[in-house]
């Protein structure tokens, strides 16, 4: 035996034994998230997977191509939307009416198969067909039939459009679209489940950084690192143990400890406090194309009124809001003064708290006495929601408006929203694409989607909404650029949905964990973090 | 065999109320307000979605065809799967049942120890300060809700002190799972002689089980001692010490034998209560027992785990009754179990 594969054998033969050295170099590769609930699925094609299920899929999948990093003001990391890069793809080119990618010859599924232009089809085509959300998402960039997505060779697929998109290509690189390992998973599929999603509910199957080896659900999921990744460089930490914690009380201790690494959706309270503190690293940065708003049902009196929308608008206390309810973790999305309307969303409306003012259009708009109404919102996010509906009720309570609160559990939330009969309500909307004319499509259009909470209908704001589409997909920048002002000032005319702020992801850290990235998708991408 | 029939015959009587617990728990999920398939098909379902979701559950369809859909099931040993965490109810509950059961038993076993002793003295010593004192940590103890007594410990011996592990659940996040056995840790660790493990496990079992101790410290304390009162009043007690018997085999042997059904009684009452309130200090250590589970699935109108859950309970609680009431007999022969 030679002396340094002796030396290597005791080693591994001794080292179990001394505990805490062997702990102390695994806890620095190791990183402890703490957070209030895990994933239901490993698989976001999955029956009704939720959103902890996203940041699992985003880390252990790879997408044909991805989005490069900017920076914020702030210094933060944060995904450039008009940056695609190559991940599973080496190239892409986009024609006319079809896009080219040609896969990384090197790649491997976490199996050891190779990743082929078969499997990138399967997944697309899966995408497309599972229904539910993926397939919703995939619509959302004109990916809507499996006949779109051609196998040219072993290595190269070709997606053709079915219509000009701008957002076809960003599409592709959300988390959805991700590349499944189709041999492994249709070997594991039955007749009654030809996609296989009850194997990937429970396993992963892709060619990601990392890989689900344990999954506890409801207390924890463990991700070692897929060390043959080619996707890009290679993650420093080894090993992601998860947890939930439900307690957020117990979180914020946890970090305080400095037993947890990361956590990211505690309180706004206790996310002040510890930035006032300054002991650990707290990042802040607003959801990209993401707005918590107080909606009206424009199809009832009294909001059918635009008035009486104004003279909401102006009874609205934002600043207060700002204050007691998010301790300033929030952009103000109000009080614009001056300036010309930009050509982004979101951005500040020009109203600010003025209840004179408010009063005075409520007189105008015949209703000297104020009326009586229910102001409802979701329980599920009551810490943020039941402050700002108390603090608005009072506010509404002096121009004369009677709002009585009407708590809605989460379970039953959607149901009540998408029924579209809830006179006036606070709600949360956020699309990963992020272009104005994407969030104004599914919130303002005429279409009436499930996000048009207000059923809001104005053949102008259509055809603004549509003009800006069409100019994006053919290139004509000062069309759209009209039709993006055009439909804002719109939006904030007709006022169907009054802006409050732009929510953050608030995100705490250990000092030592650097690395941390803003993604569309508000998850933690573990490949760029790193410890120590 | 034949001192075993009376139980039989028990058990049998039982079955009327599984089926009804059934029946209850079937309707009551389905009168709850909520819609599973609208909560699981997330923020940007579209109706054609949630329907899809619907017919997938089978919720689509009518209640009795539901109802018989979910009683063949259940005849097959399949109590359906949670969406919340996406596995057969069946399997969740074996897994964290174990978690729950080792909390609460020790959590008894603890208050056991200490009011037992507690309210025997203070019924020796009446209107003496440790009588006092018993009353007074009686009444803080049940006064004080379980997560706030929770918090504070919590707060107390880990975030100040740093005695206590982090509340991470049954075992520290390096620690490596004991194998299966019992699925109770403090006992699968010794099995395979794993003191390490054991240590751990014990670290970790502390707080909750104490929070949880403390809330049952009352009701067993005050049982104690008014029933050991009542006996030491008794006749036999004073012709016992007339007689000039040492005074612990008068208080021990005499009065508490007697003094002890009306505990036990309330011991089966307070480890009913206990698996109720262990649901807020599995919420506060993040426990991954059966209690947490089955708020969780509340909270998201997860119809499957409610059902399983308060199923599971139910058959508990009937085992738990029969196994006082053969205890009774065991401690006074006179109590029949089929009387």
């Amino acid at each position: 035996m030679k002396r340094r594969t002796f030396l290597a054998s005791t080693a591994a033969v001794t080292a179990p034994a001394v505990h805490s050295p062997l702990r102390a170099q695994s806890r620095n590769e190791t990183l402890l998230i703490v957070s209030e609930s895990g994933p239901n699925n490993l698989d976001i094609h999955g029956i009704g997977t939720n959103v902890p299920g996203y940041e699992v899929s985003w880390n252990c999948y790879d997408r044909l191509i991805t989005h490069g990093m900017k920076k914020t003001a702030e210094g933060t990391p944060y995904y450039d939307r008009d940056k695609i890069i190559p991940e599973l793809a080496e190239d892409m080119v986009v024609g006319d009416m079809s896009a080219t990618f040609k896969l990384r010859r090197d790649a491997t599924f976490q199996d050891g198969s190779p990743v082929t232009a078969k499997d990138v089809k399967w997944s697309l085509d899966r995408a497309v067909s599972v229904g539910g959300f993926p397939t919703f998402q995939m619509k959302a960039g004109s990916l809507e039939k499996p006949e779109q997505f051609v196998v040219v060779d072993d290595h190269t697929v070709r997606v053709d459009f079915i219509r000009k998109d701008r957002l076809t290509i960003p599409d592709l690189a959300v988390i959805v679209p991700c590349v499944v390992n189709s041999g492994l998973v249709q070997k594991n599929a039955t007749a009654a489940d030809p996609w296989g999603l009850e194997y990937t509910k429970q396993n992963t199957a892709g060619s990601g950084a990392y890989k689900v080896t344990k999954w506890t659900p409801g207390t924890e999921v463990i991700l070692e690192r897929n060390d043959a990744w080619k996707g890009g460089a290679m993650p420093k930490i080894r090993r992601i143990i998860w947890r939930m914690v439900p307690s957020s009380g117990n979180r914020r201790a946890l970090l305080q400890r400095g037993d947890a690494d990361i956590s990211y959706d505690l309180p706004s309270k206790d996310f002040a406090e510890m930035k006032a503190a300054g002991k650990l690293t707290l990042v802040s940065t607003p959801y990209s194309n993401g707005i918590q708003y107080i909606g009206m049902n424009v199809t009832k009196p009294p909001f059918d009124n635009p008035k009486v929308r104004e003279a909401v608008a102006y009874a609205i206390p934002y600043d207060k809001i700002m204050e007691v309810v998010l301790f300033g973790l929030g952009k103000p999305m109000f009080g614009k003064t001056g300036g010309a309307t930009e050509v982004a969303w979101p951005q500040p409306s020009p109203f600010k708290t003025d209840l004179a003012k408010a009063k005075a259009l409520l007189t105008e708009a015949g209703y000297p006495d104020g009326f009586e109404t229910n102001l409802s919102f979701d329980l599920g996010f009551a810490d943020v929601n039941e402050p700002i509906c108390v603090l608005t009720q009072e506010s509404l309570g002096k121009i004369g408006i009677k709002a009585t609160l009407n708590k809605i559990p989460g379970s039953n939330w959607r149901t009540e929203l998408n029924k579209k009969v809830l006179p006036i309500y606070t709600n949360v909307f956020s699309g990963w694409l992020d272009y104005p004319e994407y969030f104004f499509f599914w919130c303002y259009h005429g279409q009436n989607a499930v996000f048009n909470t207000m059923s809001y209908k104005s053949p102008e704001m259509d055809s603004l909404i549509d003009g800006a589409r069409m100019s994006a997909a053919t290139g004509d920048m000062a069309t759209y650029d009209r039709s993006v002002r055009g439909f804002v000032d719109l939006a904030f005319k007709d006022i169907p949905r009054i802006p409050l702020y732009q929510p953050y992801v608030n995100v705490a850290m250990q000092p030592n964990i650097t690395g941390y990235q803003y993604w569309f998708h508000r998850r933690l991408d573990y490949r760029s973090l790193a410890k120590g | 065999m034949k001192a075993l029939r009376p139980i039989g015959r028990r058990m049998a009587t039982a079955l009327p109320s599984v089926v009804g617990v059934i029946i209850v728990t079937f309707l009551l999920t389905r009168v709850l307000p909520g819609d599973t398939a609208a909560y699981f098909a997330g923020p940007a379902a579209t109706p054609t979605a949630i329907a899809e979701i619907k017919a997938r559950l089978g919720l689509d369809q009518s209640l009795p065809v539901q109802f018989i859909r979910y009683v063949g099931d259940l005849v097959r040993g399949d109590f359906g799967s949670s969406l919340t965490t996406g596995q057969p109810v069946l399997s969740d509950i074996t897994a964290r049942l174990p978690a729950s059961a080792e909390l609460v038993l020790v959590a008894l076993v603890l208050a056991v120890s200490i009011a037992v002793p507690l309210g025997i003295i203070a019924a020796l010593k009446e209107r003496s300060f440790i009588d006092h004192a018993c009353r007074v940590v009686a009444t803080a103890g049940v006064s004080l809700p379980v997560f706030f007594t929770g918090l504070l410990l919590v707060y107390v011996f880990y975030y100040i002190l740093g005695w206590s592990p982090s509340p991470l659940g049954r075992l520290d996040v390096f620690a490596t799972t004991p194998p299966t056995i019992t699925g109770f840790y403090l006992i699968d660790t010794l099995l395979t002689g794993d003191l390490e493990g054991f240590h751990g496990t014990v670290a970790q079992l502390a707080l909750p089980a104490a929070t949880l101790a403390i809330f049952a410290l009352a009701p067993i304390a005050r049982m104690t001692r008014g029933s050991m009162l009542a006996v030491l009043e008794s006749d036999f007690v004073r012709t016992a010490r007339a007689a000039g018997l040492p005074p612990t085999t008068v208080v021990l042997t005499y009065a508490f034998r007697n003094a002890v059904l009306p505990v036990i009684t309330t011991l089966g009452m307070v480890f009913s209560f206990l698996l109720g309130a262990s649901v807020l200090v599995e919420k506060v250590f993040a426990w991954p027992g059966i209690g947490s589970y089955a708020v969780e699935a509340l909270i998201a109108s997860d119809y499957a785990p409610v059902q399983g859950f308060v199923l599971v309970m139910a058959v508990l609680y009937l085992l738990l009754n029969l196994c006082i009431d053969i205890l009774y007999g065991l401690i006074d022969p006179r109590v029949r179990i089929d009387a």
